[in-house]
């Protein structure tokens, strides 16, 4: 037992569990379902998390009652008996699920019998598959540039050289699940939800790809492995004990906040759920499909959300590091706290976070979905104008500038240093500014000159005075 | 039959029907997109066995992820239903197009058959297709072509904002 321990210590190749004995296509399976497991099973937990969060921003209570336990009169232990355990409405997820798939199944008369059927788990597919290259947990073990350790087996399903493009490929074929919903639905509410989803998707997906772009040129990878590794390194090429964490430089700051926001579109999230819009089109393209079907659309948002998260935790969230500290630089620069030699404890912490990375990473997930359902709380549906005005003039040219900017300070770190770098960087950003701010001003004057959206009213009183009753003189 | 002959043959008759699929059962023409997407998604892993990473990628993102859901959007605004069709009993045409298919599959067969019989092994290496190596020969061979196409998008580009602008 102690020299197993000591083997983890090591991190040697033994820890394997015997997992490279197996042949690859039984590796494959453990890899697949070490990945879409854990997915299903948070699935359940995460709307609960939401429906509790949800209600605690909003100020209401939220389900809390499913789920308590109450020991029965006849049980054993007297002191036990009558006493309830609450588990603060955890098991309310899998009663609405069980609720879900036995009610009554209705299928509408005049669908596309074929396509109704197929869309639901044409909108599963991508959200599950999204997942495929996400690096989970360190290929390389702490002190040391070796590949080894158990999850260089394990993760990611597939390391290919394509890693970033295949999400970008997946997630642009999850439209597909909402827009055959809202056609074969035969239903009028249904297809404007299908056809708003295509157009949102195609628009948000150019940006998003600019934003990946820049980190792409950044990282020098398409690899979704090595983005995590250059983020291990030193702070904008100055600060060694601090790691380079893309949402910390300012390129990946600019390119972290276009791809969250890209992320909500894609996945037609509040703000950004005009499919389904309640207010103007019932339920959107969802609206004809009941009991399990709908559950289907339900699990493929929740997953899609989860794997979208992990994404953004890899590209720009460091990945599976839990703080963006260098530890193995720390252990080794001796850094001295009240005369203490500090180096055991930094050792230690590279250790954990080598052996947590996975509940890291999973923690970051949960961190992003939060963050989905803050957005849901706080702000109201955008108008369909605003959506692509968004999309389009907004991101996309920030996007792209974006891209610009980084192979410009690509080409001045190579030629002048990383001093020469940054200073390249904040000169073009600084151009930059000045061009949006005159275009601003420009399109400001074109929009007087035509009036713009408002209305003028020609008296501007209110129509009507709001008469106070006292309610003790009624 | 190598694992590698099961796998493209699969791969083959999936592209093979679907891309019937688009032309021949029935006349509904978002089904006929659908069978198009599947087409393109197929084809995309058809260049996977090639080793060509970036092309399959790029094909599923372009043609199956982006173009074909224009496509769809298209044809559900436009609401192309099909109405009751007149079916003409005596048509020189059915039997020509019987024909004429059924003579240019035998040529590609004959050509094709003897080819894929004695290939068991795809006879690129593994860094063939991958994005450096692409990227390596297309921004120094190629990088004539390369600028020439992307002038020809930029023109595309304006064109297109000409034609759907009426003020600009």
């Amino acid at each position: 037992m102690s020299q197993w321990i000591e083997d983890i210590a090591k991190g040697k190749d033994a820890v394997l569990f015997g997992i490279h004995m197996y042949g690859p296509g039984v590796l494959a399976l453990i890899k697949v379902l070490l990945l879409l497991i854990p997915a299903l099973i948070l699935v359940p937990g995460l709307i609960w998390w939401e429906r509790r969060l949800l209600s605690w921003m909003q100020d209401r209570i939220g389900p809390n009652r499913t789920g308590t336990i109450t020991v029965p009169d006849n049980f054993p232990i007297k002191g036990l008996r009558g006493k309830k355990q609450r588990t603060a409405g955890l098991l309310q997820p899998i009663a609405d699920g069980l609720k879900l798939f036995l009610k009554e199944d209705i299928t509408p008369a005049s669908i596309d019998r074929k396509v109704y059927f197929l869309a639901p788990a044409i909108a599963l597919f991508p959200a599950f598959a999204i997942g495929g290259t996400l690096p989970w947990g360190s290929a390389y073990l702490p002190f040391g540039d070796a590949v080894g350790g158990i999850y260089s087996l394990l993760t990611p399903v597939a390391n290919v050289d394509i890693g970033i493009l295949y999400v970008l490929a997946i997630s642009s074929l999850g439209v597909y699940g909402v827009v055959l919903a809202g056609y074969s639905s035969n239903n009028k509410y249904s297809l404007m939800g299908g056809l708003r989803s295509s157009a949102q998707l195609i628009s948000y997906e150019l940006a998003m790809g600019t934003a990946l772009a820049s980190i792409v040129l950044a990282s020098g990878s398409l690899r979704m492995t090595d983005m995590v590794r250059v983020q291990e390194q030193a702070l904008w090429g100055v600060l060694p004990a601090v790691q380079n964490w893309f949402v910390l430089t300012p390129f990946g700051l600019v390119g972290a906040v276009i791809f969250l926001i890209c992320m909500i579109a894609e996945t037609n999230r509040a703000p950004f759920d005009l499919p389904e819009a309640e207010n103007e089109l019932i339920a959107g393209y969802h609206t004809e499909y009941s009991s399990m079907k709908f559950a289907v659309f339900f699990m493929g948002e929740y997953a899609a959300m989860f794997f979208f998260s992990g994404v953004f935790a890899a590209v720009f969230l460091g990945g599976y590091n839990l703080l963006p500290l260098n530890y193995e630089y720390l252990a080794t620069h001796g850094w001295n706290f009240l005369g203490q030699d500090m180096g055991g404890f930094w050792r230690g912490m590279a250790w954990f976070n080598y052996w947590a990375g996975p509940a890291i990473f999973v923690g970051k997930c949960v961190v992003g979905i939060t963050f989905f359902i803050w957005l849901r709380a706080t702000l109201p549906r955008l108008r369909y104008d605003q959506l692509m005005g968004l999309g389009w003039k907004t991101l996309l040219p920030l996007g792209i500038s974006n891209l610009i900017i980084v192979g410009l300070w690509i080409v001045a770190t190579k030629l002048w240093g990383i001093g020469g770098g940054w200073a390249a960087w904040a000169a073009a950003a600084a151009v930059l500014v000045i061009i949006y701010l005159n275009i601003a001003s420009l399109s400001k004057k074109d929009e007087m000159a035509f009036g713009g959206r408002s209305v003028e009213m020609k008296d501007p009183s209110p129509r009507r005075t709001v008469k106070m009753v006292d309610p003790n003189k009624v | 039959m190598t694992p590698n002959q099961i796998v493209f043959l699969v791969l083959a008759f999936i592209a093979v029907m679907a891309s019937a699929g688009v032309v021949v059962f029935g006349a509904n023409a978002v089904r006929s997109a659908l069978f198009l997407v599947l087409n393109f998604f197929v084809l995309g892993f058809i260049y996977f066995t090639l080793g060509a990473q970036l092309l399959g990628i790029t094909q599923i993102m372009v043609y199956a992820g982006a173009i074909m859901v224009l496509f769809l959007f298209v044809i559900m605004m436009l609401q192309l239903h099909h109405g009751p069709q007149l079916k003409k009993y005596q048509d020189a045409k059915r039997p020509l197009a019987w024909l004429i298919g059924l003579g240019i599959f035998c040529l590609v067969f004959t050509q094709v058959i003897q080819k894929l019989s004695m290939t068991s092994q795809s006879p690129v290496t593994d860094e063939y297709g991958t994005p450096k190596a692409v990227g390596l020969v297309l921004y120094s061979t190629y990088s004539w072509p390369f600028e020439v196409t992307s002038v020809l998008l930029l023109i595309g580009v304006v064109g297109s904002i000409l034609l759907a602008k009426r003020r600009i």
